[in-house]
């Protein structure tokens, strides 16, 4: 709180368009609550470790909208998806980031603006769609069956099989030793892969569906809250494994409400606010506190604080 | 994915993994395990040594229980059941109920029956229709549940209730009485009873048929479920049903095909019955689903879901068929039956319980 007393000198001309809600979107609008260089347009990329400006983006969303009945779930909401990056989706309960989870793999389609992967404008029709296209979803709490061992999780949906006819079967060999062998690549080493998932540890069994997902040649990687039901140890481990997958060249979206996770690894960063994009940064520049402050409430903690303070 | 069989090195798209690491360690941890280790992971473990205790049991307290005789009768009774369990056990592998097996058998034997009868057509034409009619009960069932996503006990009892009135109703209707027509002097019969309710004799032992059919339903299902990916979506399916949803698992068809196993085996299940007696009773079968469903929880498998082995729900079967012929050896009033069926039920549930936990907990 104590550190936040300056910023709150500039806060209440900021607080106007923030405290009005869904209304006003776009980076311009939020410019003078981000201070100063920090905040840029989300489409002017600035270039990273020398990558050419114009690199074709894995995934790229411009005014992206859904609406449900008469809710504007989401409103306007652009951002970009490069390869060997990552772009982090930060937003408190009921921002929008579900929902604009399940527009990317696939599970709902958006009502207006342009959604294109690899420069191609696409409307996808189901999850098996968006795999196909390179976006594979690890859900926070959908990612594996814990009675199953950990090979014939890391294999579900996509078993390799031997041999013709009714004697078709699973490579179970093949199975046990490709599992071991990506997670080892993970930096996970399993005594046993027969064990079941169940087992594991929350931010190991985050890793192997990350793992899996790699392995099935995925160029997207959606993580939806993979640290949020994480003690801090293990929290450590999966934004590892995170980095590891961005490090194979993987673009990767990051979903989550915590700004510091966010900070640690993230390229790019949008903020949701009530479904639609209250701000958007690129890692240049932009300070730690910044994040946490806009994500803590920004202007609208502010008001509080001064409502509050006697 | 390669189809090589068995390689010998690691493979795959990505080439070796990890430098650093040759392949013979890694299959050497995999083998690390202890055998007993193993063993105590196997979801059937309760079940054999339960199965094991019984027969030592009744070894010593029923002198005429290790005869030849004996053993064959109580073979022949676990085969029954056996049958029903091992398909009910798959499918509560896959967390599905299935309360209209009981009668669906007497269904299928009752439509064979008056199928031949009253078209006066050869046995294995009423055999043939017998099996269509119930997979399409099976279909009707798994259909139902996946459309209309309620509980499988729902679906299955009103299934059950359904089954167990049209056997009584289309039977009178039909034959005007509560039972079927004798067919044994149609064509075709005594083939049939050959397939299906014959005895072998293999030295001075006999052994029913069904014991062969039991057999061949659990290597089949054993396969099926180890060793398939029909198997691994059925655990998939079973343990977390939105998981496998998620990555691509088609939930749907593995939960149709699943009641259809089970109605297969109602279908050999009911042309026994039909070919051991040559008439049969509209009204039988009713209360054999949860004997079915017993066989195969005493046998490991979760009423959860996504855990149990068909081994198991066999060796199930087998302690029902112990316990009621061994009762009866043993010169016991049969009336115990049940309750000692019910104590054993719990303990062995309980069990269960215990060597998963300590099964998960020591990894």
């Amino acid at each position: 709180m104590t550190n936040e007393t300056e910023a709150n000198e500039s806060g209440p001309d900021a607080k106007g368009p923030n405290a009005k809600g869904p209304v006003e979107t776009g980076p311009d609008e939020t410019g003078p609550t981000a201070t100063g260089p920090t905040a840029t347009e989300p489409g002017d990329g600035e270039p990273r470790d020398g990558e050419p400006k114009d690199s074709e983006p894995l995934v790229s969303l411009s005014d992206v909208s859904k609406f449900y009945g008469n809710i504007r779930a989401l409103e306007e909401v652009s951002l970009q998806v490069h390869p060997g990056e990552i772009t982090c989706v930060l937003g408190d309960n009921g921002a929008g980031k579900s929902t604009l989870i399940k527009i990317i793999s696939g599970l709902h389609q958006h009502d207006a603006g342009s959604f294109r992967i690899q420069g191609e404008e696409t409307r996808l029709g189901s999850p098996r769609e968006a795999l196909d296209r390179g976006i594979a979803t690890v859900y926070q709490d959908l990612a594996v069956v814990p009675l199953m061992p950990v090979w014939r999780n890391f294999f579900l949906g996509s078993e390799p099989s031997v041999g013709r006819g009714p004697l078709k079967r699973l490579d179970v060999q093949q199975m046990r030793r490709t599992t071991h062998r990506e997670l080892l690549r993970m930096g996970i080493d399993l005594r046993d892969v027969d064990q079941p998932i169940g087992t594991l540890s929350g931010g190991e069994r985050q890793s192997v569906a990350i793992a899996r997902a790699i392995h099935f040649g995925a160029k997207v990687l959606v993580l939806d809250e993979p640290t949020a039901a994480l003690g801090v140890k293990q929290s450590g481990v999966v934004l590892k494994y995170v980095a590891a997958a961005r490090d194979a060249g993987l673009g990767v979206v990051l979903i989550t409400h915590n700004p510091h996770h966010a900070y640690l690894v993230g390229d790019r960063f949008v903020l949701l606010k009530r479904g639609a994009m209250a701000a958007s940064y690129e890692k240049e520049g932009l300070e730690l506190e910044e994040l946490v402050r806009q994500m803590a409430g920004g202007s609208e903690l502010e008001e509080l604080s001064h409502e509050l303070e006697r | 994915m390669t189809v090589t069989k068995e390689p010998a090195k690691p493979e795959g798209p990505e080439g070796p993994g990890e430098p650093g690491l040759p392949p013979e360690k890694t299959d050497e941890r995999l083998v690390q395990r202890s055998l007993p280790a193993r063993l105590m992971r196997r979801p059937e473990l309760g079940a054999v040594v339960g199965a094991i205790a019984l027969f030592v049991f009744f070894s010593l307290v029923a002198d005429s229980f290790l005869r030849a005789s004996s053993l064959s009768t109580v073979l022949y009774f676990s085969s029954t059941i056996g049958i029903m369990a091992v398909p009910v056990a798959l499918l509560m592998i896959g967390g599905e109920f299935d309360l209209s097996t009981g009668v669906m058998v007497t269904s299928s034997a009752l439509v064979s029956s008056m199928f031949s009868y009253q078209m006066t057509a050869n046995i294995w034409v009423g055999v043939a229709v017998s099996l269509l009619v119930t997979l399409a009960i099976g279909f009707f069932n798994g259909f139902m549940l996946t459309r209309t996503k309620l509980p499988s006990f729902i679906i299955t009892l009103g299934t059950f209730l359904m089954l167990t009135g049209l056997n009584l109703g289309v039977t009178k209707l039909i034959s005007g009485t509560v039972s079927t027509k004798s067919i044994s002097d149609m064509e075709g019969f005594s083939s049939a009873r050959e397939v299906f309710a014959s005895t072998l004799t293999l030295g001075s032992v006999d052994i029913q048929i069904t014991v062969v059919w039991w057999l061949v339903l659990i290597a089949l299902a054993t396969w099926i479920l180890l060793r398939t990916r029909a198997g691994n979506w059925i655990f998939a399916v079973g343990g977390g049903v939105d998981a496998a949803r998620a990555v691509g698992v088609p939930v749907a068809r593995t939960k149709i095909g699943l009641y259809m196993g089970v109605a297969f085996a109602a279908w050999i299940s009911g042309q026994h019955l039909l070919f051991n007696y040559d008439v049969v009773q509209s009204g039988e079968g009713v209360g054999n689903e949860l004997i079915y469903i017993a066989a195969a929880v005493i046998g490991g498998c979760l009423l959860t879901g996504g855990y149990g082995s068909a081994i198991g729900a066999a060796v199930g079967a087998f302690i029902f068929g112990m316990s009621n012929k061994g009762i009866v050896y043993a010169q016991w009033n049969p009336d115990w039956f049940k309750f000692f069926l019910g104590a054993m039920l719990l303990l062995a549930t309980l069990l269960n319980a215990w060597i998963r936990k300590r099964a998960e907990a020591t990894r």
